[in-house]
């Protein structure tokens, strides 16, 4: 061993609580990061796509493949059928006997459910085969909105359940009837929490390969966890877990919650790689993964409060009606129980009583998002509280201070269960007043309604918690079935530190970042244990189930790197170091206890002038020098920590959880002005106070409060998955689906504060998920303030706030005609124009009965072929925007009544979807020998047409149908239009003289 | 004019970040897909295929473009310029990546190559260019982690760097 000798300079500075520049930034900022669709694939990868249900609600009678498998390149096609023998339905967390399958195998229950998947040799030849695979649907009524859903008289999606509500429970805290009884004032408030989704810029990857002899799957994707869902995909694939091994990648495009959703994927790309006897990968594209990956759950609330007069909440009852759309995919009800034992969020309220429904409906299943369950509880609980000071004319803040949990109660046990764990919520929002300037917002508040503007404020105070019990789930279950069950809680982090030979660090943690920093935070949690330079620490985070140390709880979700994992982190580290201090305490003459690591040495003291070794040296002795050990030192350095917090105990017969281990505090209030004209929701000030226990890297921690701000900005006035009445989906590409731009976020004022957490390792509390849960609901407080009225929904889109204000729509100039309104569904189309015909109107009924006639002004009819007496098959190419789609459709001509009249009428079918449309069709003679042709139509078009084109439905429709009454005008003037005749139409009506219109 | 059969392959060769390259592409072969999957330059990444969310920016003959809505053969002969090009092979990396770096101005990194491909054509236009301004060029893209701060800060701040730089440079001579 190395002589001993004297310390070199003074010992660092703590890493822990710094900012630092970040160790995941210089590969990715060279583009060498390492993410999904990056990583080297073996030799014969073949390449999938998936067919898509343009359907909401329909049976499947029967899949050929036929057509796509004569497709060069295509080497097979996976169906339902291949998947009913070689897997198994999803478990379901609830007891009712429904199936959800990674495939459709015998009804569709939303668009975008995966039917087939296409392998071919890559990915164009693959889609090329996705319109040849032949579907036959036997069209169902859907069930689309949620409380329509909920009733008796609702299509049923499952039918071995009976009905659409696939879980219901009531709970019962305190004595809420009493409360309610002795109460002042009962307040109620009735909201809808919409559909969004963070959708990060990666979609799903899946790589998957089939070992036959070992009959065993290898997916690497990029999953993000709960690692519980391994054992749901294991099950699926019927395999013992060790036969499925599972990889994530090295790197991560942002996942929010939302890459949990890629686990159907796993299955069904390991599926597909056992049919194709070859590698399989596959990589979502935005459409798939806007319209089918996942989504927030939609809620409907009802919430209501006993109040005091003096603003006092003494009890809440909640009715809550879950949209979980048409599988209930695990972890889910969980977006309910996840907040269960926060429902009463930041408030001293005793009684509480609680009904939680879920339905199912034709849309998408919904899934992890970030803030899960947290926007959607507090945009009932805040906009309830607004409404309560609203409705006693007291000031929304008095309301929130007489109600918050006051500092000496923590531990405060809320009553549905949650033990929040430290904070002094008085405190944050007299900061929050202060180093936010409410009084001056208050001020430009005042000064902008004198001038009759739209100006409000708006607060919220949260409770944002973090690392989930893994038994909150089973509260949905009732205390009989959680016994018959066995008990479920905890949440098991894992972290491993080794040394090598040489005496380098390395850290593995199975918390499959995506992007938050967790490589960097965990080298400084480790530098400062080891006391080791913190650019030497190398930190990997791949995580390899056949290989590296995990549990249920492992990934990257409910904010739960900094309490759990980095606690993890530090306590592997703690015992690498009590195993070197062993070794070391020999050679510098001095207890183990009082052994020190600073700069890379280890010290005999407390004192840096104390005797030291280098500890790479120390270190070296355990595999280079075993046999000069202390006794009982085995040799070789690596430790494994797991680590489980005892607060998290499962649900008790009382049905009281808590449901997560720490609760930071989150207080934001802002100012908005609303432009009366555009309806338009303008962020003056934005300030969001956050109390996360100790913060490990302030950096990283103003970087999550910013990006889950922008997130809850987009929530509050841009983003939702619009959804038509026929469960069509109407926000299928990134022009639809609206994302906050640099120009619509504003810089919020970032406030902190620090009130460590009793029960985790370091103090830390999870960060991630504030301002996903209190931004929607602080922006929509600012605006019902505004506007003074309560009826708002989310999002706040211009047109929605308009229509809230009531603003009268200008009379259109003269002779300009308004767009017609689209009828209910999102996709259905009417309007009505006119067309002069060169003909007396009985040459002109009589040619459009002429199959020639109609095959020549129907636009891109290839081919024509009458199936009965003014009935026709035709195949017919309509392009809309960036698709174009090949329709079979069957034309009829009906309603004659010669020379007056006649309705013309198109059902079509393609791969991207129906489209059906009906023109009623009116004669007049003119003076001058011609005919006025007026026509009204209706039209409604599904599936993929719909989800990328809604926005430019109506002018597809009003040009594609105008062409059928121009080509037939020119017809009628002799023959088909020439190219030059069109191109004079086309000019005429940009001048404003409108080709054949009158 | 040039013309290919629908699945004919064409040689494509451009000069990708200084260097001639080549490969094999058919007239509808993105590319975006190209260059990941033909030459291996997977520093550009693929967000929405049709354009909106600004991830493949690349720079075609130094011109910010999006590399999902151009066609391999239309890069044929061309100047292509990817993230991996900013910094020297084994060389520190630029000012716009440090400050990057600084700013935590990315978080995942998905988004971050197509930034900082507009970013360096916009810097190379406008020498002094004002908050709105780098925002306007910045609503070209869509960022799910940052909330934009540290990337408006980390733009501002080498422009600022850039203008002293060249101060110092004229009273240098």
């Amino acid at each position: 061993m190395e002589a001993l000798e004297q310390p070199a300079a003074a010992a660092p500075q703590g890493e822990v609580g710094r900012s630092r520049e970040r160790v995941e930034d210089d590969a990715l900022l060279r583009g060498a990061g390492r993410y999904g669709d990056d990583l080297a694939v073996p030799p014969g990868t073949l390449h999938a796509a998936v067919l898509r249900s343009p359907h909401a609600h329909a049976d499947i009678r029967s899949v050929d493949v036929t057509r796509a498998l004569a497709v060069s390149g295509v080497h097979t096609v996976l169906t339902g059928e291949d998947v009913r023998n070689w897997a198994a339905p999803f478990p379901v967390g609830v007891r009712e006997p429904m199936e959800h399958w990674c495939l459709a195998v015998d009804r569709v229950r939303y668009v975008g459910e995966p039917v087939a998947v296409v392998v071919a040799e890559d990915r164009y030849a693959a889609e090329d085969a996705l319109g040849l695979v032949d579907v036959d649907y036997g069209l169902l009524s859907p069930a689309v909105d949620a409380e329509a859903a909920a009733a008796p008289e609702a299509a049923v999606l499952h039918e071995g359940v009976g009905s659409n509500v696939v879980s219901e429970r009531h709970f019962h805290y305190g004595e809420p009837e009493d409360a309610f009884a002795a109460a002042d004032h009962h307040v109620s408030l009735k909201v809808r929490y919409p559909r969004n989704s963070c959708t990060p810029i990666e979609c799903y990857v899946v790589l998957a390969s089939y070992d036959v002899a070992a009959g065993a799957y290898d997916v690497s994707a990029n999953f993000q966890g709960p690692f519980a869902l391994h054992s749901v995909m294991a099950r699926a694939l019927q395999v013992p877990a060790p036969r499925l091994r599972l990889r994530t990648p090295a790197d991560s495009g942002g996942s929010f919650g939302i890459k949990q959703g890629v686990f159907p994927y796993v299955v069904l790309m390991a599926l597909a790689a056992r049919k194709a006897g070859a590698p399989v990968k596959w990589v979502e594209d935005r459409l798939e993964h806007l319209q089918a990956a996942s989504s927030a759950t939609n809620r409907v609330s009802t919430i209501e409060a006993a109040v005091t007069a003096e603003g006092r909440v003494t009890a809440l009852r909640y009715d809550q009606l879950d949209d979980c759309g048409a599988y209930l995919r695990a972890p889910e009800p969980a977006t309910f129980y996840r907040m269960h034992g926060t429902l009463t969020g930041a408030y001293d309220i005793r009684h509480l009583a609680v009904r939680n429904r879920v339905v199912l409906t034709n849309k998408t299943p919904t899934g992890l998002n970030r803030g899960f369950g947290g926007p959607q509880v507090y945009y009932a609980l805040e906009r309830l509280m607004q409404h309560i000071a609203a409705t006693l004319g007291l000031d929304p803040l008095t309301v929130i201070r007489r109600n918050l949990v006051p500092p000496e109660a923590f531990p405060y046990r809320a009553p549905a269960g949650s033990l929040l764990d430290s904070g002094d919520y008085p405190a944050a929002v007299e900061l929050a007043e202060r180093d936010g300037g409410l009084a001056e917002l208050r001020e430009r508040r005042d000064a902008a309604r004198r001038e009759g503007r739209y100006y409000g404020i708006g607060f919220c105070a949260a409770v944002e918690p973090s690392i989930s019990n893994m038994g909150y789930i089973t509260t949905v279950m009732t205390p009989e079935e959680r016994r018959k069950a066995g008990p479920k809680n905890g949440a098991v982090s894992t972290a491993t530190v080794s040394v090598d030979p040489l005496g380098a660090v390395s850290v593995h943690v199975s918390s499959t970042p995506q992007g938050q920093g967790h490589r960097t935070v965990a080298a400084q949690v480790v530098a400062d244990v080891l006391g080791v330079p913190f650019e030497s620490v190398t930190v990997n985070v791949e995580l390899d189930t056949q290989k590296d140390a995990w549990s249920i709880a492992s990934g990257n979700y409910s904010s739960r790197f900094s309490g759990a994992v980095a606690g993890a982190v530090h306590k592997a580290a703690t015992r690498v170091r009590d195993r070197l201090a062993g070794i070391a305490a020999g050679p510098l003459g001095v207890a183990p206890e009082t052994v020190r690591f600073a700069g890379g040495r280890v010290h005999a003291g407390a004192d840096d002038g104390s005797a030291s070794m280098s500890f790479h040296r120390v270190a070296g002795a355990v595999h280079w020098a075993p046999g000069t050990l202390p006794e009982g030192e085995p040799g070789g350095l690596r430790e494994t920590a797991f680590w489980t917090p005892p607060e998290l105990a499962a649900p008790d017969e009382g049905d009281h959880i808590n449901s997560s281990l720490c609760y930071g505090f989150v207080f934001d209030y802002c100012g908005v002005e609303i432009d009366p004209v555009t309806g338009a929701v303008r962020i003056d000030r934005y300030v969001t106070l956050h109390d996360p226990g100790r913060i490990l890297n302030p950096q990283l921690v103003d970087g999550q409060v910013r990006g889950g701000f922008a997130q809850g900005l987009g929530a509050a006035l841009m983003e939702e998955f619009a959804y038509g009445d026929d469960g069509s989906f109407l926000a299928g590409t990134l022009a639809d689906y609206l994302i906050p731009t640099s120009m619509e976020v504003p810089e919020p004022v970032i406030l902190h504060m620090e009130t460590p957490s009793p029960f985790t390792p370091l103090g830390a509390k999870g960060v991630g998920e504030g301002n996903n849960m209190s931004t929607p609901v602080c922006i929509a407080n600012a605006v019902a303030d505004a506007l003074g009225r309560a009826d708002i929904e989310l999002p706040l889109t211009p047109a929605r706030v308009r229509g809230v204000i009531g603003i009268d729509e200008p009379e259109p100039p003269a002779g300009l005609e308004p767009a017609a309104a689209p009828r209910g569904g999102g996709s259905g189309l009417r309007a009505s124009d006119s067309v002069t015909m060169p003909a007396p109107p009985e040459t002109v009924f009589h040619r459009m009965l002429e199959p020639a006639t109609l095959a020549a002004i129907i636009p891109g009819c290839h081919e024509l072929e009458a199936t009965g007496e003014n009935a026709y098959r035709a195949d017919v190419t309509v392009g809309v925007g960036m698709i174009r789609a090949r329709y079979e459709a069957r034309i009829t001509l009906s309603e004659l009544d010669p020379p007056h009249s006649l309705r013309l009428s198109g059902v079509g079918e393609s791969a991207m979807g129906s489209a059906e449309g009906s023109a009623r069709v009116r004669l007049t003679a003119l003076d001058d020998g011609g005919t006025r042709l007026d026509y009204d139509y209706e039209a409604a078009v599904g599936g993929k047409v719909a989800a990328v084109g809604a926005r430019m439905l109506q002018g597809a429709a009003r040009v594609i149908i105008g062409q059928i009454f121009t080509r037939l005008a020119a017809e009628l003037g002799g023959g088909q239009p020439s190219w030059w005749r069109r191109l004079a139409d086309r000019l005429r009506g940009l001048v404003g003289r409108g080709g054949g219109r009158s | 004019m040039l013309k290919i059969e629908a699945n004919d392959s064409h040689r494509v060769t451009l000069t990708l970040n200084g260097r001639e390259r080549s490969g094999n592409a058919r007239p509808r072969t993105l590319l975006s897909d190209f260059l990941r999957h033909e030459l291996g330059a997977t520093g550009t990444h693929v967000g929405c295929e049709h354009g909106v969310c600004g991830a493949c920016t690349v720079r075609v003959d130094g011109v910010a473009s999006r590399a999902c809505l151009m066609l391999a053969v239309q890069a044929d002969g061309r100047r292509v310029d990817t993230v991996e090009g900013l910094a020297g092979d084994d060389g520190p990396l630029s000012d716009l990546q440090a400050a990057f770096r600084r700013h935590h101005a990315l978080q995942c990194g998905f988004c971050t190559a197509g930034i900082l491909n507009s970013c360096a054509d916009f810097l190379g236009r406008e020498r002094d260019p004002s908050e709105a301004q780098v925002r306007d060029m910045l609503s070209g893209h869509l960022c799910r982690c940052t909330g934009y701060t540290g990337i408006v800060r980390a733009v501002l701040e080498v422009a600022a760097q850039r203008r002293e730089q060249r101060q110092e440079e004229r009273d240098d001579v």
